[in-house]
């Protein structure tokens, strides 16, 4: 017998298969979240928009990933941004999915969330704080949204906060638009915006 | 800029093996404590943790003292009867109990139970985590090449004792 033929048999005869290493995980969640180690926790959830990773800290809901901007990638920065501490944890996440589920529904109309701002900071977090002023079906003008933050002129700076909101949708940076009509960019591609608003619309 | 990968992926990607090597040491009854003791304790330590480290002997340093930690803990406490019939030999660091319950290689399980201390921690680390005896030496004490001997001792041991791996001489140096 081979040592490689060795280290397999060794394997063999102490396994680890995955529903074990999913009970020790959830073991761990809550540990780590007794222990106020969990400093991010994140789940994704299934919506008409594609796939959405959400992620939260002890302050609130954090970020809201697109499956285009690569869920791994956000993951990534936030590691670097916040803390490496992250842990794939569903429960911490159960509020923020439900909220979502009923707003794809047409059941929600406004977010009841405790949301962490740190990802947005300066004039971009003040346009931001602005958003949720927009109502649910309703649109509003980059120049107008500048205009709620205090700068009507900042036309250029509002679009780069919405084109960089850290919690879309529950932010809703998707009623923004140009004011000749055109939808804009947004982070989760134009068919996204394009599907949210025509939801808002029929609801 | 790029640095620590989210802990999550560190629990996805060494989870398994650190798994094994805690079953592979205190046997299956502890394990799960180890385990979760040492990811815990990782998880902790984690942000501190210097760059470039070597993840994996970094896990089974921390694994191999709340394996310490978790057969001490054992010792104290009262065992059921069935499991101690002369009640003078505890789960201790040389007796992690009986394999039970692990369907294939269960044998092979019970002759690694069965090894002395050093020898199935040698074992463990350098077959099953892939470990350089460098390292085990650094986990276990002693020299890298005490290490090694500890390893093929134990190795010499489980071809006696379990009649499956004993078909061919051998090989087994892996790695360094």
């Amino acid at each position: 017998m081979t040592a490689d033929e060795l280290a397999s048999e060794l394997a063999q005869a102490f396994p680890s298969d995955s529903n074990d290493l999913a009970r020790l995980h959830a073991r761990l969640t809550s540990a780590a979240q007794r222990d106020g180690i969990l400093d991010v926790a994140y789940r994704t959830v299934d919506s008409p928009v594609g796939p959405l990773l959400l992620a939260t800290t002890e302050a609130g809901l954090v970020r809201i990933g697109y499956a285009s901007e690569d869920h791994d990638a956000v993951l990534q920065s936030l590691a670097d941004r916040i803390s490496p501490r992250v842990l794939n944890a569903p429960s911490r996440l159960e509020a923020p999915a439900r909220e979502l589920g009923e707003y794809f529904t047409g059941r929600r109309r406004s977010f009841d969330l405790p949301l962490d701002w740190r990802l947005a900071a300066g004039f971009r977090r003040a346009v931001l704080s602005h958003l949720p002023e927009i109502g649910y079906g309703q649109t509003a003008s980059y120049a107008a949204v500048a205009g709620l933050a205090g700068n009507p002129r900042a036309i250029r700076a509002a679009a780069s906060a919405c084109a960089t909101n850290p919690l879309p949708i529950v932010v809703p940076c998707h009623r923004v638009i140009y004011s000749d009509g055109r939808i804009g960019n947004y982070l989760g591609g134009p068919e996204a915006k394009r599907t949210l608003l025509s939801l808002e619309a029929a609801a | 800029m790029t640095g620590k990968q989210p802990f999550e992926a560190v629990v996805a990607r060494h989870g398994a093996t650190v798994l094994r090597v805690c079953r592979a040491v205190l046997g299956p009854a502890d394990a799960d404590d180890a385990w979760s003791e040492t990811f815990l304790s990782a998880m902790r330590a984690y942000p501190d943790l210097p760059e470039g480290a070597n993840i994996e002997a970094w896990l089974v340093t921390i694994a191999h003292r709340k394996a310490i930690d978790v057969t001490r803990a054992a010792a104290r406490r009262p065992l059921p009867l069935a499991q101690t019939p002369d009640g003078a030999t505890g789960a201790g660091a040389d007796n992690p109990g009986q394999a039970v319950g692990l369907g294939i290689g269960s044998d092979l399980a019970d002759a690694v139970a069965k090894l002395p201390a050093k020898q199935r921690q040698a074992v463990a680390y350098h077959y099953l985590a892939g470990l350089p005896y460098a390292d085990i030496a650094a986990i276990i004490g002693g020299s890298a090449d005490a290490a090694r001997r500890a390893a093929a001792d134990g190795i010499a041991a489980l071809r006696r004792a379990f009649p499956g791996a004993t078909k061919e001489p051998t090989h087994e140096r892996r790695g360094q």
